[in-house]
This record gives C-alpha cells, sequence and structure tokens, in this order.
C-alpha cells in the first residue's frame, strides 16, 4: 500500500536510531514514540471530532501516577509493570469519558474549559497527596522487565506500541466511525439525520484517546524513572494539542510529523528552549489564521490538480431502481394536527398530511407558510407542541432526529450539508453510517465484518454516485465542488439509506435549466421504485411536472390539498402564490 | 472557623465573579468565549506589583497603569484574535485564537516577570485579621463594577448600544450602530474588569504567572452557573464557588475541594447546560 509508505519510513529510521549508539537519542526517539501514542488518539478528538481537548496533559499524568504509584506498591500490594500500565488504560478511559462528558451536549468551549480545568486539579492532587503520590519529592516510575529494561529495548517498545496505535487509530479514521466523527464536526444535523449518535460516538473515541494518553504517561514514568508532579505542565498539554493543529485536521501523516517537529525542534535550537511554549503559541496563532489545513494541507497534492471546467451532471435515474430495490413495503406516513409555536408565532397550526409510498407528493407557499418547519417537525428537529406522526402503524417520537434514518427516512437540506474535508465519495458513504454491523472494535482490529461493511458502503455509494451523475469526482474533496453538483451530492447521501421516504427541502434551488430536467426524472425515478417522496420547492413548473398530489401550505395552515390540475386552476392559491 | 470560611470565600468568590463578567463583557458583543479572561486577572496582579513594588509608583498611578495595559492587551486580543475569525464564528476558531493570545501573554510574563510566585503590595493598609483589605478589597471592587456596568447598561446612551449589539447584532448594525468600534470598547472594558479581578485580589493570588488557567477555569465556573452573558448570574455563581471551594478546603482539605468543584461543573453542565439562571438555546435548522 503506497499511503503506508511514509509511516514505514518514519519507523524504520526509529528503528535504525541504535546505529547512532548514542543513549541521548535513544531518549528522545522514545519521548516521540510516547507522545505519539497519545497524540495518535487525542487526533480523533481534535483532528476528526473537532472537540478542542486542550488539557489532555492531565490524562497523561493520570496514568503516569496510576503506573507507577501501582507499581511502586505506595497505596497496594506491587503490581507488575505491565499490569499497571493496563490498570493505568482503565483509569484514563474512565477519566477520558467524565472530562468529555460537556462535550457530548454543549459547545465545545465547555469541552475545553473541562479539560483544562481537569488538568488544573490532577497536578493539584499528586501535589497534596502525599503518601500515595510523593507530593513534590514524587515516585519512581514502572521498571520494565527485560528485555525492556535497558535504553534500547525500552526504544523497540515503545515504537512498536506506536506503530501500533498508528494502525488501529488509522483504522478508525477510516471506518464509518471516523467518518462519522468528521460529520459531527463539520455538518452536525446532516449527521443526526443519517442516524449517528453523536454522544454515543464520542464516549467511544474518548475511552480509546483517554487509554492510550493513560498508557503514554505510564510509559513516559517508565522512560523518565522519576516522576514529580513538574513533568506535567500545561507547555506539554500544549505541545500535544498543536501537533495535532499543525498536522492539519483529518489526517494521520499530519499530525505524526508536527509531533516528531514540536518535540525535536527545543532540542535542535536549545537556546530558544526557554521560547518554545511561546512560540507554540505564536505557531497556534499563524496557523489557525493563516494555514488552517495544516502540514496536511500542504502535502495534499491530489487536490491541487484544478477540475475540469464545464462538468456536466449525466444523472442515469435508470440505475436507481438497482440501488433503492426495497426489501420491504414501505408504508404511508401521516401527520395529524401538528402545531409548533415559535414563541407567539404559530408556524404549523394544525397540520395533516398523508405521504403514500410511490408518490410524489409536493409541499408549496409563499415564504415562511412552514413547508421547511414541516420537514424539520418530520424529522425531528423540532418537536411539535401538538399533534402525531404515525408511520405505518409506528409512532414517531417527536424531537428524536437520530432515530428517523433507522425509519427508513432521509432528507437533503435547503442549503446543502457537506462535509467539506472529507472526498465525495465518504460524504455519500455516510448516508449508510446506521447500517454498519462491525463493532468499534472490529473496526478498530480490520476484522472481517467491518471489512465487509466497507466494501458493501462503497460499492453502494459508487453506485449512487453513477446513478446522480457525479462518479467523475468521486475522489475530489467535496468543498471543491460546484453548488449544483453539492445538491446532487445530498440525494446520492440520501439515496445511500434505500429509503422508504426521501424529504427534499428546495432541491432545484440554484439549478440550471437543464439540471433541473436531470433532477426531474432522478426524482421520478426515486418514486418509481417504491419511496414516497416530499418535495418542497418553490419552481411551480417542477412541481406541476412531477407531483402525484401537491398541498398548498399558508400561515402553517394547509390552503389548498390536491392533484396538480385542481392546483392550478385554484382560485386562492393562483392569487395568494402562483400569481395570475 | 464560619467566619474565616465566609472571608476568604467571599474574596475569592468577588475575585472569580469578577473574571466571569469579564467573560461575559466580551461575548456580549462578539459571541466569543476568550481565554484571554483569566490572563487579564493574571495582569492584573503581576502589573500592580511590578508598578507598585517594584517601581515604587503612587498606588493611584500603579493602578491607572495597570488597567490601561489592561485595556490594550483587551483591545489587542480583539484586533489579533477575535475580528479574523468572527466570520466563520460556528467554526468555533475563536478557542483556538484566544487560546494562543492567552499563551503568548503568559509565556511572555513568565520570560520577563519569572516563575515565582511574587509578593503584592498592601494597598490601603486598612484592617487586621478577618476584616483585612485583603478580604474584602474583591468585594468592594465586585460590588462597584456591577453598580457602574449596571449604570453603564441602564443609563447611558453607549450602555444601550452595548445592549442593542448584545440581543441582535444584525439589526443593531442595520440601525447605523458603530458595531467594530463597540466591540473594541467592550474589549478595553473586558481589560479593565479583568485588571481590577486580578489587582483587587493580588493580595490573595500573588503576582504569578501562572494564574491564568487557574482563573479561567474557576472564572468559568459562574458564568456556566449563571448562564453565558449574565452578569448577576456571574456574581450569584462566583460568590457561590468562593464559598464552596473555601468550606471545602477547610473541613476536607485542598484535594477533595479541587475534586468537588470539578465535579460539581460537570454536573451542573449536565443538568443545566443552559446555566441554572439560563437563557434559551438557538435554532439550528
Amino acid at each position: 500500500m503506497l499511503r503506508a509508505l511514509p509511516f514505514l519510513a518514519i519507523l524504520g529510521v526509529g528503528l535504525a536510531t541504535p546505529l547512532s549508539d548514542n543513549e541521548y537519542w535513544a531518549l528522545i526517539v522514545t519521548r516521540i514514540a510516547i507522545y505519539w501514542v497519545l497524540i495518535s488518539g487525542l487526533n480523533l478528538i481534535v483532528g476528526y471530532a473537532g472537540q478542542l481537548a486542550i488539557g489532555y496533559v492531565a490524562l497523561f499524568a493520570l496514568g503516569a501516577y496510576t503506573a507507577s504509584v501501582l507499581a511502586a506498591g505506595n497505596a497496594t500490594p506491587e503490581v507488575p509493570a505491565f499490569a499497571a500500565l493496563g490498570i493505568a488504560g482503565l483509569a484514563g478511559a474512565v477519566f477520558g469519558v467524565v472530562v468529555g462528558l460537556p462535550a457530548l451536549r454543549l459547545r465545545t468551549f465547555y469541552f475545553a474549559i473541562s479539560t483544562l480545568g481537569f488538568a488544573t486539579i490532577v497536578t493539584q492532587i499528586a501535589l497534596a497527596w502525599q503518601p500515595v503520590t510523593g507530593g513534590g519529592i514524587g515516585v519512581p516510575g514502572p521498571a520494565l522487565p527485560a528485555p525492556f529494561d535497558t535504553p534500547w529495548g525500552l526504544l523497540y517498545f515503545c515504537l512498536g506500541f506506536a506503530a501500533l496505535c498508528t494502525w488501529i487509530t488509522a483504522n478508525i479514521a477510516n471506518s464509518r466511525f471516523g467518518r462519522a466523527l468528521v460529520a459531527v464536526r463539520d455538518a452536525d444535523v446532516a449527521a443526526e439525520a443519517t442516524g449517528i449518535d453523536k454522544a454515543r460516538l464520542l464516549i467511544l473515541v474518548f475511552i480509546l484517546a483517554g487509554a492510550l494518553a493513560a498508557i503514554a504517561g505510564g510509559l513516559f514514568a517508565s522512560l523518565q524513572t522519576y516522576i514529580t508532579p513538574d513533568a506535567f505542565t500545561f507547555e506539554l498539554s500544549l505541545l500535544f494539542f498543536i501537533s495535532v493543529l499543525i498536522g492539519g485536521r483529518g489526517s494521520i501523516l499530519g499530525p505524526l510529523l508536527g509531533t516528531i517537529v514540536l518535540t525535536l525542534l527545543p532540542e535542535v535550537a536549545a537556546p530558544l528552549a526557554a521560547w518554545s511554549t511561546f512560540l507554540y503559541a505564536a505557531l497556534l496563532l499563524v496557523i489557525v489564521l493563516a494555514v488552517p489545513g495544516g502540514i496536511a494541507a500542504l502535502i495534499d497534492f491530489r487536490n491541487r490538480k484544478p477540475l475540469p471546467a464545464g462538468r456536466v451532471i449525466a444523472s442515469r435515474p435508470e440505475a436507481i431502481q438497482q440501488l433503492i430495490a426495497h426489501t420491504a413495503t414501505p408504508d404511508t406516513l401521516s401527520l395529524r394536527g401538528i402545531t409548533l409555536a415559535f414563541g407567539g408565532v404559530k408556524a404549523i397550526d394544525g397540520l395533516d398530511l398523508d405521504v403514500k409510498p410511490g408518490q410524489i407528493h409536493g409541499l408549496i407557499g409563499p415564504n415562511g407558510s412552514g413547508k421547511t418547519t414541516t420537514l424539520n417537525v418530520i424529522s425531528g428537529y423540532y418537536r411539535a407542541g401538538a399533534g402525531t406522526m404515525t408511520l405505518g402503524g409506528r409512532t414517531l417520537a417527536p424531537g428524536r432526529s437520530t432515530d428517523r434514518a433507522s425509519h427508513g427516512i432521509a432528507r437533503t437540506f435547503q442549503t446543502p450539508r457537506l462535509i467539506g474535508e472529507a472526498s465525495v465519495l465518504e460524504n455519500v458513504m455516510i448516508g449508510a453510517t446506521i447500517e454498519g454491523r462491525a463493532s468499534f472494535l472490529e473496526a478498530m482490529l480490520r476484522l472481517p465484518r467491518h471489512r465487509r461493511d466497507e466494501a458493501v458502503f462503497r460499492e453502494r455509494a459508487l453506485l449512487a454516485l453513477h446513478a446522480v451523475g457525479l462518479d467523475g469526482v468521486a475522489e475530489v474533496r467535496a468543498d471543491r465542488l460546484q453548488h449544483s453538483e453539492l445538491r446532487f451530492m445530498e440525494i446520492a447521501r440520501a439515496l445511500m439509506l434505500r429509503p422508504a421516504f426521501l424529504l427534499l427541502d428546495e432541491p432545484a434551488a440554484g439549478l440550471s435549466h437543464d439540471e433541473i430536467d436531470r433532477l426531474a426524472s432522478l426524482i421520478r425515478a426515486v418514486s418509481d421504485a417504491g419511496t414516497a417522496v416530499l418535495l418542497v420547492e418553490h419552481h411551480a413548473d417542477l412541481i406541476f411536472a412531477i407531483c402525484d398530489h401537491v398541498t398548498v401550505l399558508n400561515l402553517g395552515r394547509i390552503l389548498a390539498a390536491g392533484s396538480p390540475a385542481e392546483i392550478r386552476s385554484h382560485k386562492e392559491v393562483v392569487s395568494a402564490y402562483l400569481g395570475a | 472557623m464560619i467566619a474565616s470560611i465566609l472571608a476568604s470565600g467571599l474574596a475569592v468568590g468577588a475575585v472569580y465573579a469578577l473574571i466571569g463578567i469579564t467573560y461575559n463583557t466580551m461575548f456580549a458583543t462578539s459571541r466569543v468565549m476568550s481565554f484571554t479572561a483569566g490572563q487579564l486577572g493574571m495582569l492584573g496582579g503581576v502589573l500592580g506589583s511590578m508598578f507598585i513594588l517594584k517601581l515604587g509608583l503612587p498606588l493611584v498611578v500603579g493602578l491607572v497603569l495597570t488597567l490601561v495595559v489592561c485595556a490594550l492587551i483587551g483591545v489587542l486580543t480583539e484586533i489579533v484574535a477575535v475580528r479574523p475569525v468572527l466570520k466563520s464564528l460556528d467554526q468555533h476558531l475563536y478557542v483556538l485564537t484566544t487560546l494562543a493570545v492567552a499563551l503568548l501573554i503568559q509565556q511572555f510574563t513568565a520570560i520577563q516577570w519569572g516563575t515565582e510566585p511574587q509578593p503584592f503590595p498592601r494597598l490601603l493598609e486598612a484592617g487586621s485579621g478577618l476584616l483585612d483589605e485583603k478580604y474584602w478589597l474583591p468585594v468592594v471592587t465586585c460590588a462597584v463594577t456591577i453598580i457602574g456596568l449596571e449604570y453603564l447598561y441602564r443609563r447611558t446612551l453607549v450602555g444601550h448600544a452595548f445592549i442593542a449589539i448584545a440581543e441582535d447584532n444584525f439589526a443593531a448594525r442595520a440601525l447605523g450602530l458603530p458595531e467594530r468600534n463597540l466591540r473594541i470598547a467592550s474589549y478595553a472594558l473586558a481589560g479593565v474588569i479583568g485588571g481590577l479581578a486580578g489587582f483587587s485580589g493580588g493580595q490573595l493570588l500573588l503576582a504569578f504567572f501562572a494564574n491564568g488557567p487557574l482563573l479561567n477555569f474557576y472564572g468559568f465556573i459562574p458564568v456556566a452557573l449563571g448562564g453565558l452573558g449574565n452578569n448577576r448570574g456571574a456574581v450569584i455563581g462566583g460568590v457561590a464557588l468562593g464559598l464552596f471551594q473555601q468550606a471545602a478546603n477547610f473541613y476536607a482539605g485542598g484535594i477533595f475541594a479541587s475534586v468537588a468543584v470539578f465535579s460539581l461543573f460537570i454536573i451542573v453542565l449536565l443538568a443545566a447546560p443552559q446555566g441554572l439562571f439560563g437563557a434559551t438555546a438557538s435554532r439550528r435548522v
């Protein structure tokens, strides 16, 4: 695999360190390996999930002290070094989740502060809990048994473990879990519609990153042979955090290079050592403001090539049947008496609506009449004040946006919700996330079930792109596409679910005349395949050309409903909305 | 015992509340939570000690100089770390830029001022024991600040403009309010309040470069408790936190106190994400 080459080259250089016959280099390379063990996990949190964990040194310190105290037998009988490292990993997993709890519900500043707070209290505890931690005097680190008890032995062990961490975190990053993390970061609303449960996902990642951070701490204590609270400064935390950002979001190689550079920098330029944190901070500012993509963007040559101009979206409606091919018979979606008010304004006022399988149901009306709001109630982004929603016989729980995908409801948005830094193919693959069968652990170790999932996703996503006519740009970063292509990409993502219901929110907005025609035949094909379509649109021509049934809303109420022909001749509709 | 818990709890609580107000003042005009809030508090202590003890300037001159420098730092934060990222607020880049500026301030201080805590001068030579100035100065400062802010926001034109910007940025700009200048002014004001927090609490916290992250954390808890942008909530939250922390310190020791404060923080965030005196959530879709 070509992609593994840079990693193998770096590992090779590390393994060749003994040739220098200089134990100082053994120390430096071991330290890089240990830092990378932590940063590889942190990378999933910061680089992929976009959660700003600035105080991860706390978990590093926690692991170092847990392993050291257990191995030294300060509070318990002496524990063998490897067992102590394992227990430290467990402690790190637990506290990784505790510190991460605010990230599950609140905006990211809260999480940054909670990790910062944890970092301050861990140091305070290490200082104050003298009988166990030795206070300011410190405690000896766990000594690994032979053959890892020499500098070179420890170096090999840490390099091996770091390589393992690279492998497992890369596996997660390239799995549906990794794609879902990026989706939560860049398009959380769309992620909910595809059934991604942010809290569950983040907890899994916090467990992994916490465990890796704590094990790294334990290894660090072995390397130092003796630890005091002074070793775990906020500067160290900063080094971890900035390594990821310098490396670039959504990359494994970038942060690895970042780790190497930042760890070597003070060693190579000794006079700068006192100013190193100042420089890190300045670097952070420069990167965020000037090079937001970091090293990863600089080495991403593939996405520098200009895309061909004058691209045409050549959709192939005939492929839709093969793509959707329903197994279960779709049911009717019924809304009864739905009411929703924002403050004193009634956005929807007692709405009844039935969307039948195989039917294209148009929802039109002036701006502010409650069309998109209706979609958002169905999608569970808003909780209706009164009324019921049923699908066949089952009730749709109000306000539960993440369970709609499991009911077979897919949707697109008024403004395309793209995951800009992921490829078009990955953007589309997100749509089938809930069908993944492999667990987090299976994905981490690339077990057969995970590989089967990936193959299915990939094949279906390519088919979906083929159907909507974007197969030429599958590997391109999504934020490089034109607006019209993004609209079709969103449709491909929604079709990944093989939905029983498809909600389209102004899919024709911003499209050219030809593109609207292609869109029309695509929607028709989706409906012919048995999927019920609810279409919100302002293009009256499109609505009347393809809809089987049209509902006209005005001020949150139904003004008229019926076949396109009836609506077109409806007096009030013509005067209120369509115009003479 | 109770008396000393009250005295020290109210004192540190007032400092936390002031840092909370510093966060809120910046948040009001920019929707940005800035990591420089804690550093401004740290600078209040370090600069006060430098001007008065090291350079031997009179109290009033030292105070004014401290506040002027802090106000300038506030303005600088706005220009360097806030304005460039305001366009993409939803990406939370401000967390990174303000953190970077906060660290630049902290490291510069560490290198130029030293990494050891240094004494802060007695300001008024007033009181002793539990009535020592070090206990009541932060409380008085906090009270004066809150009264001053209430007056500013309710009685002056500039204050009304601040509120207009905080309530609805777009509408305020459409009315022709000089949004950028008001934002700069609010960052200068935040600098002054943060500086006051550190200056009035200097005798408790000392002139120590590492106070920043500590104040960032303990100053944010009142904001989380009281709800973003709610100054009265921040004062109540700050005093409650100070008393809780000092009581836990006296009765159960330092380790337990830190753990208890951290756990309280997490629990409040989970139970009442909008804060106890909360505001409403915004629409996302």
